[in-house]
């Protein structure tokens, strides 16, 4: 709390230094490095979509072409957490994207694009649309409980990974089942299933591998194995795939277990992507780093400008950033119960319960109280939490 | 597991994890920020646009190394102009105002550099609405959004421009005549709350109004309406003078240097008070309103000029700013009357109001007349 006030007075004076009201300049030297691009000529991936892409314009209207790009748009948008390559991709899919009835395969990946900005209504409508006519697509069904599970809507994420049972592989169908089930009462044995699943396929996709290491580790850590967390988050990063989830969640392991240094160690060139920006500056405020006003001011700034263009997909975020980094109980409760309303993962209840704490507001966290005990979600985190505020709640009868 | 499973299974696993929380770990989204300054028919305009963007569309890396030097911009800053430029339009009822590049600097936001092209757009009149159509990017990155910000007269407008919404109006201020009007005379009132000197000016003749003199001494008035009455002179003739001077003045047939005007306000200010402790000009303070109201209507004049006047419609704003002069200076005395009367029996009113007011006043105005004359800074106010 008094670090979040230091922080705030300096971030005034920060407010008066040259840096914070930069001017447009121009440069001295035709040598000096404005901008660094992930992609260059050197880079496989990059030389792939620049080919599709020149294809593409040449062949405008077919469709398989499309869709391959839109595709590989994606991919590279997730593992470089960069939404311009969602853009791409909708530009991509541009001649179906707005048609009546576009083709199943463009309307998976719009599902993935609207979902991408919590339009979960539209992305479920149009994964719908998918199964009406092709009921055996086992992406529609993925993707339909991944965003049910979102919601925490785990009754609903269950039935939709039942058909994958018959539809894809066995440890597909394993993950996407024991993902909801580990939320929904049943945490520990989800974890020993899944584990199991896991060492009976040794030879899965890297990708698959990935997916499914991530998912195990933040079983474990729901459940308090810390050093499971840690060999699954280890085994996940070794296979050595660009993966911003998984930097961040491991990064957050890691912040819980206060090992500040570790963080900054992982994430200190990841200034772009503002979720893992914000982890590192979380570990620099630990840390006292001098980087630290720097990265608090850059947040603000992304924050603000995100509410300029009228988006809302960073509440999360932002109610972390006004909490931690801050110290704004007040406004970062707000920010978490606005959250709240569109979608419930462990991290959405977190921050409501530890604005609502650090807040001294025991009402505003009820609701999230009580859906944990309707929806039994374990989690230790959130378990600490609830018996703070009851303590607090009892202190403050006597 | 037949083999189109097998086949939609790979490619699956890319997609998994595209869970609301990871999109929340994203980049900033790809903005540009457009701010245009509207005077009279010239825009003038500053874009912001990603230098990342823009090597995405035309290319900037031009020996492909992932870095984007100056020099690379530099030698595109002509394709940069050229290439954003032709996706804006900028329009005032069929009329269109193209935008023509000025030079190119560079900022850094907070998600990296951009480039800062200012350009100025010429309409052929003065625009009473913009027609703003705005494609940059859009078949590139529909998730691309421009995000306006509009000057007119000291008011700000902002807008976003995306994909489905390429195109806005935007109303400037006083774009209908009864709009203008009320704008002006919303201008006069605010005048003379925040013209001080107007303000102090007028209280100053005000303060005797329920006092009179006899035998070398202030006496108070037994009724009201010899006091109502005196007001009213006196503000009528205030407002038939300083009106008479704005008009001149705002239609161009007299011009005085406004340092001359100002100094000769603070002048009359301080002129006024001192007549209050040393009564030179007693019954007929309406002739020292009337006459120091023309000077006060050079100073009206010049506020005015400042708020940047309509063309084709000057008599309009002046009428308008004219009244919310007299709206603003009725409310003055609408609230000073009934208090002045009030308090006038006691002793407090002449050794406590009327004396040490006009002091202060005289006070305060010497050091406005000093500061404008000699053109210094020496209060606040």
């Amino acid at each position: 709390m008094r670090a979040g006030v230091a922080v705030l007075t300096l971030l005034c004076l920060a407010a008066w230094s040259p840096a914070a009201t930069a001017k447009p300049f121009l440069p001295a030297d035709d040598a000096q490095v404005l901008e660094r691009l992930r992609t260059s000529a050197a880079d496989p991936q990059a030389r792939e979509l620049r080919r599709l892409r020149a294809e593409l314009a040449q062949n405008p209207g077919n469709l398989d072409l499309a869709v391959k790009l839109a595709r590989r748009d994606i991919e590279q948008g997730r593992a470089e957490a960069d939404p311009r390559f969602y853009g791409y991709a909708q530009a991509a899919l541009g001649p179906w994207w707005n048609a009546p009835e576009p083709p199943p395969s463009v309307l998976i990946l719009r599902a993935t694009l609207r979902q991408s900005v919590h339009d979960f209504d539209g992305a479920l409508a149009d994964l719908d649309a998918v199964l009406r006519v092709q009921p055996s697509h086992p992406q529609a069904w993925l993707t339909r409980a991944l965003i049910a599970q979102v919601r925490g809507d785990y009754p609903e994420a269950r039935r939709s990974c039942a058909p994958l049972g018959r539809l894809s592989t066995r440890l597909v169908a394993a993950t996407c089942r024991a993902g909801a089930a580990s939320l929904n009462g049943e945490a520990a044995r989800s974890f020993d299933f899944l584990r199991a699943s896991l060492e009976a396929e040794p030879d899965a996709d890297p990708q698959l591998r990935i997916w499914v290491l991530t998912v195990l580790a933040e079983m474990a850590d729901r459940l308090g194995k810390v050093s499971e967390a840690e060999t699954y988050f280890r085994q996940a990063m070794a296979l050595g795939l660009r993966d911003s989830y998984l930097l961040g969640a491991y990064a957050d392991s890691l912040l819980d277990q206060g090992r500040a240094t570790e963080v900054v160690a992982l994430l200190k060139d990841e200034i772009r992507a503002d979720g893992l920006l914000l982890r590192l500056t979380l570990a620099e405020h630990v840390l006292h780093a001098p980087s630290l006003l720097e990265h608090v001011e850059a947040l603000r700034a992304r924050f603000e400008a995100s509410r300029r263009r009228g988006d809302a997909v960073h509440k999360r975020e932002e109610a972390r950033f006004v909490l931690h980094l801050l110290g704004q109980p007040r406004e970062a409760l707000e920010f978490a119960k606005t959250n709240w309303a569109v979608q419930r993962e462990s991290w959405d209840a977190r921050l409501v319960l530890e604005s609502a704490l650090a807040a001294h507001d025991r009402s505003a966290a009820q609701p999230v109280v009580d859906w944990l005990t309707a929806s039994k979600l374990e989690d230790v985190h959130l378990a600490q939490l609830v018996d703070a505020l009851e303590r607090g709640a009892r202190e403050a009868k006597r | 597991m037949n083999a189109w499973v097998g086949k939609a299974v790979i490619g699956l696993i890319a997609f998994v994890l595209i869970g609301s929380a990871g999109d929340a770990y994203a980049h900033k989204p790809s903005d540009s920020y457009l701010s245009l300054q509207v005077d009279g028919p010239q825009i003038a305009g500053r874009w912001d646009i990603a230098l990342r963007d823009l090597d995405y569309a035309i290319g900037l890396d031009a020996n492909d190394d992932g870095t984007i030097t100056w020099g690379e911009v530099r030698a595109r800053h002509d394709a940069i102009a050229a290439y954003a430029l032709a996706r804006l339009s900028i329009g005032s009822e069929g009329d269109s105002c193209p935008p023509r590049a000025q030079e190119q600097l560079i900022d850094q936001h907070s998600d990296g550099a951009y480039t800062v092209l200012r350009f100025l757009a010429e309409c052929s009149n003065q625009p009473r609405a913009l027609d703003l159509r705005y494609r940059l990017f859009s078949d590139l990155d529909p998730q691309h959004k421009g995000l306006l910000r509009l000057e007119y007269r000291g008011r700000t407008q902002t807008g976003i421009f995306s994909h489905d919404h390429p195109e806005t109006r935007i109303d400037l201020a006083g774009s209908t005549p009864l709009k203008q009007f009320l704008d002006f005379g919303r201008e006069g009132i605010w005048h003379i709350w925040l013209g001080f000197d107007h303000l102090l000016f007028l209280l100053t003749l005000l303060l005797p109004a329920v006092l009179f003199r006899s035998q070398n001494r202030w006496r108070m008035v037994s009724e009201f309406r010899p006091a109502l009455w005196d007001v009213v002179r006196i503000v009528s003739a205030f407002t038939v003078a300083h009106s008479i001077t704005l008009s001149l003045a705002t239609l161009s047939v007299i011009h005085l240097p406004s340092r001359w005007v100002e100094s000769a306000i603070a002048a009359s200010v301080v002129l006024a008070a001192l007549n209050n402790l040393l009564p030179v000009v007693q019954g007929r303070r309406w002739v020292v309103a009337f006459g120091f109201g023309l000077i006060h209507g050079f100073g009206f004049a010049s506020v005015l000029a400042d708020l940047g006047l309509p063309q084709g419609a000057k008599v309009l704003a002046l009428v308008g700013f004219n009244l919310g002069v007299e709206v603003g200076q009725l409310a003055v005395v609408a609230a000073f009357l009934p208090l002045a009367y009030g308090l006038r029996r006691s002793w407090v009113y002449e050794r406590l109001v009327l004396v040490p007011g006009s002091v202060l006043i005289a006070m305060v105005a010497s050091v406005w007349l000093v500061e404008r004359v000699f053109n210094l800074k020496l209060l606040p106010l």
